[in-house]
C-alpha cells in the first residue's frame, strides 16, 4: 500500500514539475533560451494567490485566476523589457540576464512580503480520500494537481496543433526567419509563449504551495531547477517530453525519498538525469541534433 | 604607453594581469596589516581572492573552451572539504601553518581535479545546454552528498559515514565534517598573502596555457569544433584537459576559502554560487582574464558598498546586472555605441587637424 | 606496369603514379541516412600526386563523400584505404593524422584567432610540446613555438599571406579566408588534400590564380589533391581524373576528355544546360 501511496505522491509532485517544465520547454523551443527566472514567476504566482485569499478574502478559485493574470502580464513584461532587446545576442548574455531577472524577482518579493515564511492555505476545499480502511490516503490536492496537469497537457497539445496561433508558434520555433517570411508575427508568437508559460507557472505555484504550504521568496528556486531538469530529461523543446520528464522526476524523487534516503533524494534525481543524458544525449523525447558539415 | 603597444598581445595581457594583482597587494597589504581598512572589508580580502581564482578558472571553461558550466562551485566544494580534512589531519604533524595551508590547497586541487576527470569523461560528449544542465546536476549532487557526510579523525585514522556522527564509531576522535552543519573546528590559516599567491599561480597556469599548443587547440575547438577535428585535434582530450585544469584551480580556491572560516557548510557552494561566478566571467568578458579579475573585485564589493541601502542592495544589484547586460549586448545599444565612437573619433581627428594646422601655421 | 594495390578496372591514375600504391582508395563505399541512400557503390582510386575532380549536379552527394573520407560520417558499407591502411572506426582527428586534410564548402576557420594561430593549429600534431611545457612555458616551449612560428610563416608565404599573420582570421576578405583554409589543411602535412568548392565565389582572375596554386601545391608538396567544383573550366583544366556523381552513384569516371564526351554525363549534368559543351572545351 505504501508503494501505491508513494506512486500517487510521486505522480502528483511530478505533475507540478511537469506544469513548470512546460513553461521552460515552450520558451526554450521558441526563444532558444533558458529562462532561469521561470521558477521565480511560480513564487510570484503563489504570493499573489496568497494575498488575494488572505488579505482580500476572495475565493481560492478567483485567486488562481487573478494570479494567472498577474503572472501572464509579468511574463510578457519581462520578455519585452529584458529578453527582447537581446534576441540576437549570445545565449550566455540572455542567460545572465535571466539570472538577473530571477534575482530581481526574489529580492522584490523579499521587500514586499518579507523573509518570514507565509503559511499557504490550500486552494482545494476538499478533504483527503481514505481507501482500503484508511490504509491508502489520497489527498484532494494530488487529485486536483494530476487532473490540472492532464487538462493543461490536452489543452496545450490542441492549441499547438489546431489553432492558428499555436501553429505559428511551432513554425517560429522551427525557423524564425522562414516563419517571419510566411507572415507570422514572431514578436507576438514569442510574447504569447511567455504569457502561456507564466500563466502555467502561476497554476504550478498555487498547486505546489497547496501541497507544501511554506511560502518564502526562494520557494520557486528549487522546484524551478528541478522542473528545468525535468524539461531536459524529457527532451527540451518537446511538450510531451516535459510532461513525461516532470512526472518521472516526481516519481523518482518520492521513491528515493522513501526507499533510499531522504537526504540524498536530490542527488539521486540528478544522477538519474546524468545517466539518461549519457544514454540519450538529447533527453527521452528530444530530437536528435544533426550537424551539417 | 607606446612601448606597451608595441609588445605582443600575450606580453601585454601578462603585464596587465600580473601588474594589477601585484599592485593590489602592494596597496592593500600595508592597509590591512596596519588595520587602516575596516575589519569587515579586511575579512573580505581572502574571499575576493578565491572568487578571482574561481572566475579565472571558470573563464577557461566558458571563455576559452566555450562550454557553459553551471556547477563550478561543485569543484570548489570538493576542494574546500578535502582541504579542511587534510589540514585538520595534519594539525599535529605539521606545525607550520603556511606549509599546512599549502598541502591543504594542493590536496583540494587534486581532489577537485579527480572529480573533474570523473565528471568530464562522460559529460564532455554532450553539447551546449545539455552539458550545462549536467554540470548543474553535478554541483547539486556534490552539495547533497556532502550535506549527508560525516567525517571524523581519531588515533585509528579517518572515519566516514553517511548516516550520522555516532556511526563514525570514534574513540576520543575529532569530528571534521558534521553533516548539514558542514566542516567544523577549522583553524583559520588562510591569509591575504596566500590568496594573492594563489591568484598569481592561477594566472601563470591559465595565461601560459592560452598561449601554447594546448591552449590553441582548446580555442580552436571553441571556434569551430569540426574544423579542429579536421586538422587532427582530439576534441575529447583537450576538452578534458581544459575542464580538469579549471577544476583543479577551483578546488585550490575552495580549500583556501574554507581555511578562512572556522566552519563551512556545503550549502555555501550551491547553484547560486556557481551562477555568481559565471556572472563575474560574463561581465568581465569571455576569454578576458583581466576582465574577470576586475569584474569579480567590483561585483564582490558592490553589495558591500550598497550596505547602507540594506534591504534594497540585492535589488539594486539585480537591476545593475540586467542593465549592464542590456547595455553591452543589445542590438540598439551596440548601434548607439558605434555611432558615438564614430562621432568621437571624427571630433578627435578634427581637433588633431586643427592642432596640426596651428603648428604648421 | 604493375599495380601494387589492386585497382578497379575503370580507375584512372596518372601514368607517373602508376608504379606506386595509390594514396586513397575506396571500395564500394556507401552511406544511408535513415532510409535514404546518400552515396552508394563508390569505388575510387587516387594516385600519389594526382589532381582528381569530383563533380556532379547539386545534391549528388559530393560533400557527403568528403565527409565519409574524413570520417565525419561513418560509412554504412564499404571500405576506405588511406595510404594502404583502412580508416574504419577512426575518428576525424585520427584520419587527419593518417594523412588526409580538407577544406570546407562553407568556410570553417577559427575566426577569433589570428591567421598565424590558425596555421599553428594546423601544425598541432607536428609541434613537440607537452602539456607541462604548455602550462609552464618551460621544457622546450620557446624552441617549439619558434619552430612552429617559422613553419607557419613559411606556409603562409606560399600564398603570399605572411603580412596578414597577425590579423584576425574572421576579418580577412573572402578569398583570403579560402586560401587560409588551404594553408591550414596543408599544415597538417597530409598525403592528400580535399578541397570543397575552392573556387566558389571567386572571380575569373582569382580562379585562374587558384588553378595555378593547386598545381603548385601538388608540385611543391608532392601530394594528391581531390576537389569538388562547379566551375567546369577549372575542373577540365587541372584535373587528371574526374569522377561524376549523380544521386549518390558514380555515373562516369575518366580523363577530362572522356568525361566531356560521355553522353551519360552530358545527359545527367551538362546536357541540361545549353552550350555547356563550349564552356567545357575552353
Amino acid at each position: 500500500m505504501t508503494f501505491i501511496s508513494n506512486l500517487i505522491n510521486g505522480i502528483s509532485l511530478g505533475s507540478v514539475y511537469a506544469i513548470i517544465a512546460l513553461g521552460y520547454t515552450m520558451v526554450y523551443g521558441i526563444a532558444k533560451m533558458l529562462n532561469f527566472a521561470h521558477g521565480d514567476v511560480i513564487m510570484v504566482g503563489a504570493y499573489i494567490s496568497f494575498c488575494v485569499t488572505t488579505y482580500l478574502g476572495f475565493s481560492p478559485f478567483v485567486s488562481v485566476v487573478i494570479s494567472m493574470i498577474v503572472c501572464t502580464i509579468l511574463g510578457i513584461v519581462i520578455e519585452r523589457l529584458a529578453y527582447k532587446p537581446l534576441r540576437k545576442a549570445s545565449s550566455l548574455a540572455v542567460l545572465i540576464t535571466a539570472i538577473g531577472v530571477s534575482y530581481f524577482l526574489q529580492n522584490a518579493a523579499l521587500l514586499i512580503w518579507g523573509s518570514a515564511p507565509k503559511t499557504f492555505t490550500s486552494i482545494v476545499p476538499f478533504g483527503s480520500i481514505a481507501l482500503f480502511n484508511g490504509q491508502l490516503i489520497i489527498t484532494a490536492e494530488s487529485i486536483v494537481t494530476v487532473l490540472a496537469c492532464i487538462l493543461i497537457m490536452i489543452a496545450l497539445t490542441l492549441f499547438t496543433r489546431k489553432s492558428k496561433m499555436g501553429k505559428g508558434m511551432r513554425a517560429v520555433s522551427e525557423d524564425k526567419a522562414a516563419a517571419e517570411l510566411m507572415g507570422i508575427n514572431v514578436n507576438v508568437s514569442i510574447s504569447v509563449t511567455f504569457a502561456i508559460g507564466s500563466a502555467l507557472a502561476a497554476i504550478a505555484g498555487v498547486l505546489l504551495c497547496s501541497a507544501y504550504p511554506v511560502l518564502i521568496p526562494t520557494t520557486g528556486s528549487m522546484p524551478g531547477i528541478k522542473a528545468f531538469t525535468a524539461a531536459v530529461f524529457g527532451g527540451i523543446g518537446s511538450i510531451p517530453g516535459a510532461m513525461l520528464g516532470g512526472v518521472l522526476l516526481g516519481i523518482i524523487e518520492i521513491f528515493s525519498k522513501s526507499y533510499i534516503s531522504t537526504n540524498l533524494s536530490d542527488a539521486i534525481v540528478f544522477a538519474v538525469l546524468i545517466i539518461v543524458l549519457l544514454i540519450k544525449p538529447t533527453g527521452l523525447l528530444g530530437k536528435k541534433i544533426t550537424e551539417k558539415v | 604607453m607606446e612601448k606597451i603597444k608595441n609588445l605582443n598581445k600575450f606580453t601585454r595581457t601578462n603585464i596587465r594581469a600580473y601588474g594589477l594583482i601585484i599592485l593590489a597587494f602592494i596597496v592593500l597589504f600595508p592597509l590591512q596589516s596596519t588595520g587602516i581598512i575596516s575589519n569587515s572589508i579586511s575579512g573580505q580580502l581572502v574571499p575576493i581572492c578565491t572568487y578571482i581564482v574561481m572566475a579565472i578558472s571558470l573563464n577557461l571553461t566558458v571563455g576559452f573552451l566555450g562550454e557553459l558550466s553551471l556547477g563550478h562551485a561543485g569543484f570548489m566544494s570538493v576542494g574546500a572539504f578535502t582541504g579542511v580534512i587534510t589540514a585538520i589531519c595534519l594539525q599535529e604533524v605539521i606545525p607550520s601553518a603556511a606549509l599546512r595551508l599549502l598541502i591543504a590547497i594542493i590536496a583540494g586541487g587534486i581532489a577537485a581535479g579527480v572529480a573533474g576527470f570523473l565528471i568530464g569523461i562522460p559529460v564532455l560528449r554532450l553539447r551546449g545546454d545539455y552539458l550545462a544542465i549536467v554540470t548543474l546536476a553535478f554541483g547539486e549532487i556534490i552539495k547533497n552528498i556532502i550535506n549527508c557526510l560525516y567525517v571524523g579523525v581519531d588515533s585509528n585514522g579517518l572515519h566516514m559515514s553517511m548516516t550520522n556522527a555516532e556511526a563514525l564509531g570514534m574513540i576520543n576522535g575529532k569530528l571534521i565534517i558534521n553533516g548539514p552543519q558542514g566542516a567544523v573546528g577549522i583553524t583559520k590559516i588562510a591569509s591575504f598573502t596566500a590568496g594573492i599567491l594563489l591568484i598569481l599561480f592561477a594566472l601563470f597556469i591559465i595565461l601560459n596555457l592560452v598561449n601554447s599548443k594546448s591552449g590553441r587547440a582548446v580555442t580552436a575547438i571553441r571556434d569551430n569544433r569540426i574544423a579542429a577535428e579536421s586538422v587532427g585535434i582530439s576534441v575529447t582530450r583537450y576538452k578534458l584537459t581544459a575542464f580538469i585544469i579549471s577544476a583543479v584551480l577551483a578546488g585550490m580556491a575552495g580549500a583556501l576559502y574554507a581555511m578562512n572560516f572556522s566552519t563551512i557548510a556545503a550549502k555555501k557552494f550551491d547553484f547560486n554560487t556557481s551562477i555568481l561566478i559565471l556572472v563575474f566571467v560574463v561581465l568581465g568578458g569571455m576569454g578576458n582574464i583581466v576582465g574577470s579579475i576586475v569584474a569579480t573585485a567590483l561585483l564582490y564589493i558592490l553589495p558591500e558598498l550598497l550596505r547602507e541601502y540594506a534591504d534594497y542592495r540585492m535589488l539594486i544589484y539585480a537591476i545593475v546586472l540586467i542593465l549592464v547586460m542590456l547595455l553591452t549586448n543589445s542590438e540598439k545599444a551596440k548601434q548607439m555605441r558605434e555611432r558615438f565612437v564614430y562621432k568621437w573619433k571624427k571630433r578627435l581627428r578634427k581637433n588633431n587637424d586643427q592642432q596640426e594646422g596651428l603648428k604648421n601655421g | 606496369m604493375d599495380r601494387m594495390v589492386p585497382v578497379p578496372s575503370n580507375a584512372i591514375v596518372p601514368e607517373r603514379d602508376l608504379g606506386r600504391p595509390p594514396i586513397l582508395e575506396t571500395h564500394h563505399l556507401g552511406i544511408d541516412f535513415g532510409g535514404l541512400t546518400a552515396v552508394d557503390e563508390l569505388s575510387l582510386t587516387v594516385g600519389r600526386t594526382e589532381i582528381a575532380g569530383l563533380i556532379g549536379p547539386n545534391g549528388a552527394g559530393k560533400t557527403t563523400v568528403f565527409n565519409l573520407l574524413t570520417n565525419v560520417y561513418q560509412p554504412t558499407r564499404g571500405a576506405i584505404m588511406l595510404d594502404g591502411k583502412s580508416t574504419a572506426k577512426k575518428t576525424t582527428a585520427q584520419v587527419n593524422r593518417m594523412g588526409i586534410a580538407r577544406t570546407f564548402q562553407n568556410i570553417r576557420l577559427f575566426s577569433n584567432m589570428s591567421v598565424l594561430d590558425n596555421v599553428k593549429v594546423g601544425l598541432h600534431n607536428s609541434i613537440h610540446q607537452n602539456l607541462a611545457a604548455s602550462v609552464t612555458h618551460l621544457f622546450g616551449y620557446k624552441k617549439s613555438e619558434k619552430k612552429s612560428r617559422e613553419e607557419a610563416l613559411e606556409l603562409l608565404s606560399f600564398f603570399h599571406m605572411e603580412d596578414l599573420a597577425n590579423k584576425r582570421a574572421g576579418s580577412l576578405p573572402y578569398g583570403a579566408q579560402r586560401r587560409l583554409e588551404i594553408v591550414r589543411a596543408l599544415a597538417t602535412h597530409p598525403g592528400i588534400i580535399l578541397l570543397d568548392e575552392p573556387a566558389a565565389g571567386m572571380n575569373p582572375s582569382e580562379t585562374a590564380e587558384l588553378m595555378e596554386n593547386i598545381r603548385k601545391i601538388r608540385d611543391t608538396f608532392q601530394i594528391a589533391v581531390m576537389l569538388i567544383e562547379h566551375d567546369m573550366n577549372l575542373v577540365m583544366n587541372i584535373c587528371e581524373g574526374i569522377c561524376v556523381l549523380d544521386h549518390g552513384k558514380v555515373i562516369a569516371k575518366g580523363t577530362p576528355e572522356e568525361i566531356k564526351s560521355n553522353p551519360v554525363v552530358i545527359e545527367a549534368y551538362l546536357g541540361k544546360k545549353k552550350g555547356a559543351d563550349e564552356e567545357c572545351s575552353e
